[in-house]
């Protein structure tokens, strides 16, 4: 019971560098998160936009996963910007103070809107 | 390198041979054998790997400055110079050469013929070594499957060559195995007054050490089915003959039950196997009984019960290969779908060919199957005998066990104010905490908790199951995680059990400092116990030496209640 499909892919709208994430993020999600992160940022962006709308269960090694990836961002002066996460993983995200670090949004033309480019 | 320890040793050019098949050779009969040396290990890390691997023909060890205890030990067994067998890049021995005969030194010659030879000899040493690491896997295969074969004989033995004939009922049974053969198993047995005994079991673990522990468990039950007095007496005494004489780390899950087919009336009694279905008019239903997996502890009861199949219905019993199976991307088949295909499916055979139908279109018919798949229905026709009760919720059926040993709820309210929703075992395997979020959000569908609270307590369980898994039977699957899942009028509780008690319990349910774990000052890790603590309105920790449990406590109405 080890994989369960996480993907992410990288994608540009209007100058924006979106992550499309989809199935589970757990601690599997890791490299494959790098991966992609590596490769939305190599037109140097400022920052990133995560895609949660696909993105069925988050468990605590999966907040793990979400959370090194802001401290890579942040080392290299990136912003990490997310929208599309349900109710609940909305309130976890409060709960462990991610939101603090990472702005919320409720889709994705509010967040390519807030995000500079 | 991959190289070492192994396929080196066994390269060393021995005896007192002289080197041939290069005429031009002047002094053949100078290069000296090396009589005594005996074949080395080289550390993997040695720097002598990389530097013969580079070294473009013979080396002399006497000029080689190197921190290196090959080198070191070559030295002492009296080697003066060593050709590096490489083929491809990669070294594949060495040919080890002590003092010229003469007591010259080696000449331009005698290293350039040293040369010739090893880049010749090197390709045709990989190719033996090649064929004999093939023989070494074609042996290892033959072994395993052999095995195999024995497994399966030794399983198929134990079940049921025909299906009983039952008046007025429609048996039928499916049963297909992995490629690596588990311990699943079935079993009808014949009992007095036209009752028959009905099992479903699973061993844990696979090959022929599961197949013996399903014979045996089959023996005992056949043996105690004829004397025992009912189907949770049966399942005691077979738990403490298989005690003593289970390997360490298995167990035996299975459902019992005694079917009189003349009232349609069903006694079970379950040791952690799946929950039957009975698929009726309104709906499939579930038979819950509580009870251990057997052979993991001695004294255990199970709690019996007593149900009626009605005329048309059917109850299924089914092993963990169907709904546990997982689709290319990972998705598991599930409880929720396994019920929703009975409902339509018109029960008996017709209902196993819907069920594998649709397990084939949803994981590919040429998918290795994961797991043994068992599944046995029994059928009532929709003539047969008085309606029992079609409308007689199954759970509410009388328990006549005796009452679970006295256990006190966590708010400190009695037993006796508690329903139990479900109870269930699962192997620690990463990523089962989806199943056991699956099976509870069932189990409290019926109680007034929001959708908000819902995503609440599926969180906490998971992550109370994941923590089980990870920390307390520390990830191996043969260790069960128990779950029982209770309700009161105020609460609904979820208790998840793992077996290590004796580990220290984790307190680290302060707020992580994200400001640090973002500064690279902390791990990323560390969130488990506090989404939990976040997540439900109390959570207790308690162990009692063998054991240790999370108490997971959401209330059901009041402040709390914020949907």
């Amino acid at each position: 019971m080890t994989t369960r499909g996480f993907e992410a892919h990288a994608r540009h709208r209007e100058g924006v560098v979106i992550i499309d994430l989809s199935g589970e993020v757990n601690k599997f999600s890791g490299a494959t998160l790098t991966a992609a992160y590596g490769e939305a940022t190599e037109g140097n962006s400022s920052s990133v936009l995560l895609n949660f709308l696909d993105v069925d269960y988050i468990n605590s090694t999966g907040i793990a996963v979400i959370v090194a990836l802001l401290a890579q961002a942040r080392t290299e002066a990136r912003r990490v910007t997310a929208y599309g996460l349900t109710e609940h993983y909305k309130e976890i995200f409060e709960i462990t103070r991610l939101s603090d670090f990472m702005a919320i949004y409720e889709d994705e033309d509010n967040a390519v809107a807030q995000v500079p480019a | 390198m991959s190289v070492f320890p192994g396929r080196l040793r066994k390269v060393t050019l021995g005896g007192r041979r002289k080197a041939q098949g290069a005429s031009a050779a002047p002094e053949r009969e100078a290069v000296a054998g090396m009589a005594d040396v005996a074949p080395a290990d080289i550390a993997s890390n040695d720097p002598i790997i990389a530097y013969f691997q580079a070294a473009s023909g013979a080396v002399d060890l006497e000029g080689l400055e190197l921190e290196s205890p090959a080198r070191d030990a070559l030295r002492a067994a009296g080697v003066k110079m060593v050709v590096p067998l490489v083929s491809q890049g990669e070294l594949i021995g060495l040919l080890n050469l002590g003092p010229r005969l003469s007591e010259q030194e080696y000449s331009t010659d005698d290293r350039k013929l040293l040369t010739n030879l090893a880049s010749q000899a090197a390709p045709a040493v990989r190719v033996g070594q090649l064929v004999r690491e093939q023989q070494a896997e074609a042996r290892s295969r033959e072994r395993i499957d052999q095995e195999l074969r024995v497994a399966t004989l030794v399983q198929q033995q134990f079940l049921p060559k025909e299906l009983p004939e039952l008046g007025g009922w429609e048996v039928a049974a499916h049963y297909r195995p992995a490629r690596e053969v588990s311990g699943d198993f079935y079993d009808f047995i014949e009992l007095p007054e036209g009752r028959i005994g009905i099992v479903a079991g699973d061993v844990t673990d696979k090959g022929v050490p599961a197949a013996l522990v399903m014979a045996t468990t089959r023996s005992i039950l056949r043996g105690e089915a004829t004397h025992a007095a009912g189907p949770g007496e049966v399942l005691r005494r077979a738990n403490d003959l298989l005690v003593p004489d289970i390997p360490p780390q298995m167990f035996v899950t299975c459902l019992y039950g005694v079917l009189d087919p003349a009232t349609g009336r069903f006694r079970y009694a379950n040791a952690g196997h799946n929950l039957p279905y009975v698929a009726t008019a309104d709906g499939v239903v579930e038979m819950r009984a509580r009870g251990m997996p057997l052979g993991l502890m001695p004294g255990m009861d199970y709690e019996e019960k007593e149900g009626t199949i009605g005329p048309g219905e059917s109850v299924l019993l089914h092993s963990d290969g169907l709904a546990e199976a997982h689709s290319p991307d990972g998705e598991m088949f599930g409880f929720p779908r396994v019920m929703k295909l009975m409902e339509g499916s018109g029960g008996g055979s017709e209902m196993i060919d819907v069920l594998l139908e649709e397990l084939d279109r949803w994981h590919g018919r040429d998918a290795e199957q994961e797991d043994d798949i068992t599944l046995v229905t029994l059928k009532r026709s929709a003539s047969a005998g008085v309606t029992m009760s079609a409308d007689e919720p199954q759970e509410e059926l009388t328990s006549t066990a005796p009452a679970a040993p006295g256990r006190t709820s966590s708010n400190g309210r009695a037993d006796d104010s508690v329903q139990v929703l479900d109870e269930f075992t699962l192997a620690s395997e990463e990523g089962n905490e989806r199943l056991v979020m699956e099976r509870v959000t069932g189990a409290v569908a019926g109680l007034p908790l929001g959708s908000k609270r819902l995503e609440r307590l599926k969180t906490a369980v998971a992550e109370a199951t994941m923590n089980a898994i990870e920390h307390g039977n520390q990830n191996k699957a043969e260790l069960p995680v128990s779950v029982r899942v209770m309700a009161t009028d105020d609460d609904v509780q979820v208790h998840i059990t793992d077996l290590g008690g004796a580990n220290e319990v984790p307190d680290d349910t302060e707020t992580p400092d994200l400001e640090a774990k973002l500064a690279g000052m902390q791990t990323p890790r560390g969130w488990g116990l506090f989404l939990i603590k976040n997540m439900v309105d109390d959570m207790q920790v308690t162990t009692d030496g063998d054991h240790h449990t999370i108490e997971l406590t959401l209330h059901l109405k009041g402040d709390g209640n914020d949907d």
